[in-house]
């Protein structure tokens, strides 16, 4: 267990999450993969925060803690992505019956 | 340390598996339920990390909160009986996210990291438990922390102190953000204008 094993773990959760939301259908299933996304980016922030050795570190010890910090503004980001999201999809589902994204074409032209 | 690193290869194979089972899946409720497998694994993660706060905050916000919004959307929206197909988009997608994953592993593995020295990692795990729990003198002592200077400033050192100290602008953007966002969700669910009653 290693630096580098978490940022591999984490890698591959991201490019699994890449995948499913360009290649899925179902607005719902694309939405899941991009929470995916977001825990990928979150381990790589705090394996970060507990591994490597900022430039701060020598004035200010709590500075071991920035990685975490930021995590939580992505999780938070993540919630507010997320209530906002499935309202878009409701909305959508309402006015065309279908959570389908190769069916939502009402806005062209 | 072996101990650590039996957990650390369970949670991978949960995280990557129940992530495959994400996006492969076809029944799109299995593919919620695999998603909260996938928030605990990296709860998981977040623990052997040393970031306990952060782990909770996962269980309680991705599993408790976006996860059942989740499945509540699967379950009100009724295509769930088409599954999750596939778009013409699958091939390329899926040459690019490998090609992205050959980058950043690339990346991971050769770049020289600036690790924290040794004698530091002991004193910044310490800063990252004294997060969530109260230390005593005798514990910072054993850890190599011996002046009551250097004491008082690991103790002082939190998540609580970082975020309304030096981080109290994004903070409230980020208060601001969220606002925004739960009456964005409330316009766009709530019923047309026109049919409102009195």
């Amino acid at each position: 267990m290693s630096f580098e094993a978490f940022l591999i773990v984490s890698a591959v959760l991201f490019c699994i999450g890449l995948y499913g939301s360009l290649a899925r259908r179902n607005v719902l299933a694309v939405l899941m993969s991009i929470e995916l996304m977001f825990n990928a980016v979150n381990v790589t922030l705090v394996a970060m925060a507990k591994y490597l050795a900022p430039a701060a570190l020598q004035d200010d010890i709590s500075s071991v803690l920035t990685g975490q910090v930021f995590a939580i503004f992505i999780i938070t980001v993540a919630a507010a992505e997320i209530a906002l999201g499935l309202g878009i999809v409701f909305a959508m589902y309402r006015t065309s019956g279908s959570v389908d994204l190769t069916e939502a074409t009402q806005m062209r032209h | 340390m072996l101990f650590q690193d039996v957990v650390f290869w369970l949670l991978t194979v949960m995280a990557v598996g129940g992530a495959l089972g994400v996006v492969l899946v076809p029944d799109l409720f299995r593919a919620a339920l695999l998603l909260i497998v996938v928030f605990m694994a990296v709860a998981g993660f977040f623990i052997l990390l040393s970031a306990e706060f952060l782990a909770v905050v996962q269980v309680l916000i991705y599993v408790g909160a976006i996860a059942i919004l989740i499945i509540f959307a699967v379950m009100l929206t009724r295509d769930v009986q088409r599954g999750n197909l596939p778009n013409r988009l699958q091939i390329p997608a899926a040459v690019f996210a490998a090609l992205l994953l050959a980058a950043l592993v690339t990346v991971a593995v050769d770049t020289k990291w600036d690790f924290l020295p040794a004698d530091q990692q002991a004193r910044a795990e310490l800063v990252q438990t004294s997060a969530v729990t109260t230390l005593t003198a005798e514990e910072l002592t054993e850890a190599g922390v011996t002046s009551p200077e250097e004491q008082a400033e690991v103790r002082e050192s939190g998540l609580a102190d970082l975020l309304i100290s030096d981080y109290v602008l994004p903070f409230e953007a980020v208060s601001v953000l969220l606002l925004a966002a739960l009456i964005g969700a409330l316009v766009l669910v709530r019923p047309d204008p026109g049919t409102r009653r009195g």
